[in-house]
């Protein structure tokens, strides 16, 4: 995905030269190599010091340019927190954090890598939006409209790391900024997720149909702004609803999806699993640091009632 | 005040330093083959400073605990530690053959609760601030105890001092005017992106920074144990909290990794493994 992102970035910023990049002391994906040879002084990497990384984008979205902060998750989010929510989200500046790593992908790398929570904390400022896209594809989506005329104010963009296979080939329903994704439609179930754990969510599904169930599998890659509409669309068309979403389980998608289904005192049923609220002390692969945490394929069909 | 007395320069054993850190190197060449990816050049680029802080500098008390703390703020050098503590039996060898497995104890970074560790890094720039409240709280006990004060020794390396935080530290610390805290900077010039010096040419010079923020500060060559030990035990102490900046090089043992930026993060693949066994320095200095 991040390939793909930096693929697209360097592919826009040819013809827009707005677009700045700034690291911190992190290798650069791939294509991010091109960028930064063709346009050096339009690529910054600050050493390891988040704060001024976030601080510099600040100060060049305030003259006009349109910056990429990158960074692993937890040093693009939680070390410059303030930075975020007063330079960024306070002055509502168009500027793109992304965050690779999100959730506890890099699950060799102990706790204080695991961003764990991210989706709560950025999701918690006012003015910030967040994109979490799924695979290769989703991410360039995700990168075309962040460069384009319609965006606006602070992102965060949320990855995995690289390599995600494509899931969205087949999807019924395009990438739209603000809109949940039907990637297949059913009736008896539908199964709501963004990002990585996607994949997850389309192997359950087929688990699912291989037991006669007819399935949903809804992609909400703009996990903020939430598409209420579409959600409440999600609830009413099926007896059955699970969330599956690699983050916290208060102030993200889950606990949004709760909240919507109270207020229009939803009939389905209505199932979310995410990760625990607890510091799981944990290494392996990415899928045992989330089975670790209770999410995992054969709990997504147990809660779809498979 | 002052920190307890220390022991006297030629207590420490330079050629059986070079020994060990040969074993403990090889010991992570072994690990590296269990796993997809390490921080081997971070590990050897620290691993004659933290030998020295264990067998040398640090006291130990009757029962033979350590009196004295040592805190690895650059984390992601935690293998040196790991193998250290290995050989002591605080960690069974079971965890390093079990690094980063599903149901294994240690993982990339040290964890806080796992046995000789004494806080959880990894993110940079955490390291320093601790060690500055863990050598206040070691005063204020020793005192009400009437006991000698326990030494922090934390080590940084050159990537997290560009951290505002650890400068937040630096400042902290020489007002606090904690003699009883020993940092040292592993500085091999490298960080994940490139050079040090071309990240940052104003990064040097560092000795007169640490020196204008009120420490004690000496430069030594930080593969050269006995250098190092010499420089810490001559402090003076007298109110300063005292910083060594190490020159060192990343990857040092394994001429191909050395100054390599990919040995950052990066198993050897079994050739590789094998070549690196046939050429492992015992390292001078
Ligand atoms: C706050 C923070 N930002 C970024 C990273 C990712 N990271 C890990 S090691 C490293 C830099 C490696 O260089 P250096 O810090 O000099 O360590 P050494 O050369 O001793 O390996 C970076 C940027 C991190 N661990 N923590
Ligand atoms: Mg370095």
């Amino acid at each position: 995905m991040r390939n793909k992102f930096a693929e697209a970035l360097y592919r826009l910023s040819r013809s827009d030269p707005r677009i700045h990049i700034v690291v911190a002391d992190i290798s650069p994906a791939g294509p991010m190599n091109e960028f930064r040879k063709e346009f050096p002084e339009r690529f910054i990497n600050v050493g390891v010091a988040e704060q001024s990384m976030i601080g510099i984008c600040a100060g060049l979205a305030l003259k006009g340019m349109l910056p990429f902060a990158y960074t692993i998750a937890t040093f693009a989010l939680y070390r410059p927190f303030e930075m975020v929510r007063d330079d960024l989200c306070y002055q509502n500046l168009p500027v793109t954090v992304v965050g690779i790593g999100g959730g506890v992908i890099y699950s060799t790398l102990g706790g204080t890598h695991y961003a764990q929570e991210d989706i709560t904390i950025a999701g918690a400022i006012p003015n910030m939006s967040i994109l979490a896209p799924c695979d290769p594809a989703e991410a360039t989506a995700a990168t075309e409209y962040l460069v384009g005329a319609d965006r606006k104010g602070p992102c965060y963009l949320r990855f995995g790391k690289a390599g995600e296979p494509d899931i969205t080939k087949d999807a019924i329903e395009p990438f739209r900024f603000g809109k949940l994704r039907y990637l297949r439609r059913g009736r008896d179930v539908a199964i709501l997720s963004y990002g990585v754990t996607m994949g997850l969510a389309v192997k359950a599904a087929a688990a699912l149909a291989d037991k006669g169930k007819s399935v949903s599998v809804i992609g909400c890659p703009t996990v903020k702004p939430l598409d209420r509409e579409g959600v409440i669309e999600v609830l009413r068309s099926h007896p059955r609803v699970v969330v599956a979403e690699e983050n916290a389980p208060r102030g993200g998608l889950a606990s949004e999806v709760k909240s919507v289904a109270w207020d229009i005192q939803a009939r389905c049923a209505l199932q979310t699993i995410t990760l625990k609220d607890e510091f799981v002390h944990c290494y392996g692969s990415h899928e045992d640091l989330l089975a670790a945490h209770g999410l995992s394929v054969p709990a997504i069909v147990a809660a779809a009632g498979g | 005040m002052s920190a307890a007395p220390r022991r006297l320069a030629n207590d420490f054993d330079t050629t059986a330093a070079r020994e060990r850190c040969y074993r403990l190197r090889r010991r992570i060449l072994d690990v590296s083959q269990h796993v997809s990816a390490l921080h081997v050049a971070p590990a050897f680029s620290c691993m004659e400073i933290v030998d020295c802080i264990y067998h040398g500098l640090m006291r130990k008390d009757e029962s033979g605990a350590y009196l004295d703390t040592f805190l690895m703020s650059k984390g992601h050098g935690c293998m040196t530690q790991y193998a250290i503590l290995e050989s002591h039996g605080t960690l069974p060898r079971s965890a390093l053959d079990e690094y980063c497995t599903k149901d294994g104890l240690l993982g990339a970074h040290p964890d806080y609760g796992t046995p000789g560790i004494a806080a959880s890094t990894g993110s940079l720039g955490h390291g320093l601030g601790m060690a500055v409240g863990m050598a206040v709280a070691e005063r204020n006990a020793a005192k009400a105890k009437g006991r000698p004060v326990p030494t922090i020794y934390t080590v940084l390396s050159d990537g997290e001092v560009q951290e505002g935080s650890t400068w937040e530290a630096v400042m902290m610390a020489s007002t606090l005017g904690v003699d009883n805290l020993v940092a040292v900077v592993d500085n091999n010039d490298f960080q994940s992106l490139g050079r040090t010096s071309e990240t940052h040419p104003s990064f040097y010079p560092l000795v007169e920074k640490f020196q204008a923020f009120g420490w004690e500060t000496v430069e030594v060559n930080g593969h050269d144990a006995g250098a190092v030990f010499r420089a810490v035990t001559a402090r003076k102490g007298a109110g300063k909290p005292f910083m060594t900046v190490a020159k060192t090089v990343k990857g040092r043992g394994v001429k191909y990794m050395e100054s390599v930026p990919i040995w950052h993060y990066r198993a050897p693949n079994p050739a590789e493994y094998k070549q690196a066994l046939e050429i492992l320095e015992k390292v001078q200095s």
